[in-house]
């Protein structure tokens, strides 16, 4: 067991990890080390730092790199545009996904799917056949094809942008997906539909970083892996329990945590 | 933010028809006075009655002010330094495109609008204009067949003169406004379109407006007539060089449209702009009116505006005829310094008449671009309906825009419905298409473009493609 550890690379590693915005130093030296195929989640409470984690990641301009290096397979990726780091494979599923009147969601799904297509050196698609793909993926999502005519998440309910959010993550294929509290404001049947399209999606060659306050999604897809953050930091990790006891005794004893150290 | 200046470097694109084409031309004296608005009447041969049309003209416009009601500000221009006609010199008949100078077939081949048999485009006529005079047109004989009249202004006003005498100046006369009297004392050139009773044009027609020399005005006139049943779809493009000094450009457009004729008119303004500090460019004030005399006649603007350092331009439909039909579509993008303030006037005077209106403003750098609109329902109006839509996008935070729109109902049976709205390109949308794979550049653009559809929808095709292909230019540039 141990040598076959060593062989695998792994997909997307952070080591020390400070950032900051305005000033404001929010992650204060995150470790995380994720491999192909590993299913990770990061829970925490609001503020603790996991959604600027998530954007960090994608490359949003608003924040900046203090010290630290994130490395998508070997390479350190804090040079590349946000574009540039979704074309090598490195998705973020967003917490509020933002409506933009006026550009069509199929346009975009798209011109998307063939920049990350061109990317990988595969032909990009044309009107035709990427309709055959989307429709494939609408499936897997149970969405009607009629979302793909309207403006990309215009009028959309809350959970109608978070199965478009999943429909991009089928299409673009990325190596590590971070979904930033997708289970947020889903009933419990959007919360099996989202749950379930993520499941067909993942697979050995890919990896999911899951944002949650809670253990419902959890439930549905099972973690290799869970780690806590407080305060700009990762404080414990450990396997699926630990969801498990999280949700039973809340996250008083992280402030608790901090205070000691 | 950082974005935030790549937006402000994606706007500069140079642009790209600036040059300007060597050539002799033949200028009067700078200044304006009775002598000169006989001069540029003599140099055309014109008959008595359009030097008439044009004293005339030149008297009102002594007596009028420069209008200071826009949200414009420039340097007072002085009209006395101004060359009010300016031709490259040729022969004087010309017979076929043989004799026309290489050098002005190779400027509109440049501007991609080739005049040459061998090369012209096969689905559109076109007028092409330089400077003051109209140098070619193409598939006159073709559309002859069908009835079709398609010539500069200068020879429908010696061969057609009937038509001239009864439609020139009827719907906009020379006493409208200050620009228009200008225009009509000192018009050099312009297209002329009549379609006979029950004709659809067999295919599009086109002008092409070409600024060439720096110190003259460009005043061209277009007058284009639909008789009952017919139908005619205009284009519209136009270009000038780059220099440091501003020319005016003070042109008139007259439709005109009798029973279930439908005219539709579409412009590509991309006049030069100005550089980044606001030196140079066109100053553009242009009369533009439709008058749909018949019963359930149409006309329809489309206008896709993004050049010239000043645009003052009001489009505008008056509604006669029962159940007539008005519309105005418009895109107009300004960037760095430069200014707009356009928009529409729908005049309801017969009943059941209905006008649509949808603008869409975008600006960026330091520009202004103001919506002004005025919808009025007469007392005869009845059951007249209005539907008007307007939108602003500001790109980075030095941009401005504006909505005016002014509403005066005598019809207490008729409805005007009007909504606007403003938006910003917001760094989180940026972000979420960048964070799909699409570059900057494109996502400005598809936020662009996915704002104008409205308008683009309702461009001919070709035309439609080649506006958002502007935008996209205008829009992109040198992100590092």
């Amino acid at each position: 067991m141990e040598s076959k550890k060593e062989i695998k690379q792994p997909l997307l590693e952070i080591s020390d990890l400070f950032a900051s915005t305005e000033n404001l130093t929010i992650l204060k030296g995150v470790n995380i080390k994720i491999n192909s195929g590993e299913i990770h989640a990061i829970m925490g409470r609001n503020g603790c730092g996991k959604s600027t984690l998530s954007k960090i990641i994608a490359g949003h301009p608003s924040y900046e790199i203090t010290s630290g290096r994130i490395e998508l397979c070997g390479n350190d990726i804090e040079p590349l545009e946000p574009e540039e780091r979704a074309q090598s494979g490195i998705f973020l599923g967003f917490q509020y996904p933002i409506e933009i009147p006026g550009v069509s969601n199929l346009e975009f799904l798209r011109v998307a799917t063939n920049a990350r297509r061109k990317f990988l050196k595969k032909d990009e698609l044309d009107i035709f056949e990427f309709e055959d793909l989307v429709k494939e993926k609408l499936d897997i999502v149970k969405m009607d094809s009629a979302f793909l005519s309207r403006s990309i998440n215009q009028g959309f309910s809350g959970g109608e942008k978070k199965r478009n959010e999943i429909l991009q993550m089928a299409l673009l294929e990325p190596k590590i997906a971070i979904l930033d509290e997708t289970d947020s404001g889903l009933d419990i049947d959007a919360l099996r539909i989202v749950a379930s399209g993520i499941k067909k999606i993942a697979n050995e060659q890919s990896s999911i970083i899951l944002i949650t306050h809670y253990q419902r999604l959890l439930e549905e897809i099972q973690p290799d892996f869970v780690h806590v953050m407080a305060d700009g930091k990762i404080i414990k990790t450990g396997d699926s329990t630990l969801a498990l006891e999280l949700e039973k005794n809340g996250y008083e004893w992280t402030d608790e945590f901090i205070n000691k150290n | 933010m950082v974005n935030e200046n790549l937006v402000d470097n994606i706007v500069s694109e140079p642009y790209k028809y600036g040059f300007v084409t060597e050539i002799e031309s033949e200028k009067i004296s700078k200044g304006i006075n009775e002598d000169i608005v006989r001069l540029i009447s003599s140099k055309k041969n014109e008959p008595e009655y359009l030097l008439n049309f044009r004293l005339n003209a030149f008297k009102k416009w002594k007596e009028l002010q420069e209008p200071d009601w826009a949200d414009l500000g420039y340097e007072k221009i002085d009209y006395q330094d101004i060359i009010y006609y300016s031709a490259p010199k040729q022969k004087d008949k010309i017979k076929s495109l043989d004799e026309v100078d290489p050098k002005l077939l190779e400027t509109f081949d440049k501007l991609g609008i080739p005049l040459t048999e061998q090369k012209r485009l096969t689905n559109v006529a076109v007028d092409a204009v330089f400077d003051s005079v109209s140098i070619a047109t193409t598939f006159k004989e073709q559309l002859a067949e069908h009835g079709v009249i398609f010539c500069s202004i200068s020879e429908a006003i010696k061969d057609h003169s009937d038509l001239i005498e009864k439609y020139l100046g009827s719907v906009i006369p020379a006493s409208d406004n200050y620009f228009a009297a200008l225009n009509s004392a000192v018009f050099s050139d312009g297209s002329f379109v009549y379609i006979p009773k029950n004709v659809t044009c067999p295919m599009d027609l086109s002008s092409y407006f070409r600024i060439n020399s720096g110190d003259s005005g460009q005043f061209e006139r277009t007058l284009i007539i639909a008789e009952a049943g017919s139908s005619v779809s205009y284009l519209e493009g136009c270009t000038a060089p780059m220099f440091d000094t501003n020319t005016l450009h003070a042109a008139v457009v007259e439709l005109i449209a009798l029973d279930d004729a439908s005219i539709k008119y579409s412009t590509v303004q991309n006049w030069y702009a100005g550089n980044e500090q606001g030196v140079g460019g066109i100053f553009n004030f242009v009369t533009k009116r439709g008058k749909c005399i018949g019963k359930r006649s149409k006309i329809s603007w489309s206008q896709v505006e993004t050049g010239s350092a000043i645009t003052w331009k009001y489009p505008s439909c008056i509604l006669i005829g029962e159940e007539s039909i008005g519309e105005f579509y418009s895109v107009a993008l300004t960037n760095n310094l430069q200014q707009a303030d356009t928009g529409t006037k729908m005049i309801h005077i017969g009943p059941k008449t209905k006008s649509t209106i949808v603008s869409k403003g975008i600006s960026a750098g330091h520009s202004s671009n103001s919506y002004r609109g005025l919808v009025k329902i007469g007392s005869q109006a009845k059951g007249a309906r209005n539907y008007s839509q307007c939108d602003s996008m500001l790109i980075g935070d030095q941009a401005a825009a504006n909505t005016f729109p002014y509403i005066q109902s005598q019809q207490p049976n008729s409805e005007v419905e009007h909504e606007a709205s403003t938006c910003r390109i917001s760094e989180d949308q940026l972000f979420y298409l960048q964070s799909r794979g699409i570059e900057f550049e494109e996502a400005v653009s598809m936020m662009v473009s996915g704002f104008c559809r409205d308008v683009f929808n309702q461009l001919p095709m070709e035309f439609a493609a080649e506006a958002d292909k502007l935008l996209s230019l205008k829009l992109e540039g040198s992100v590092g």
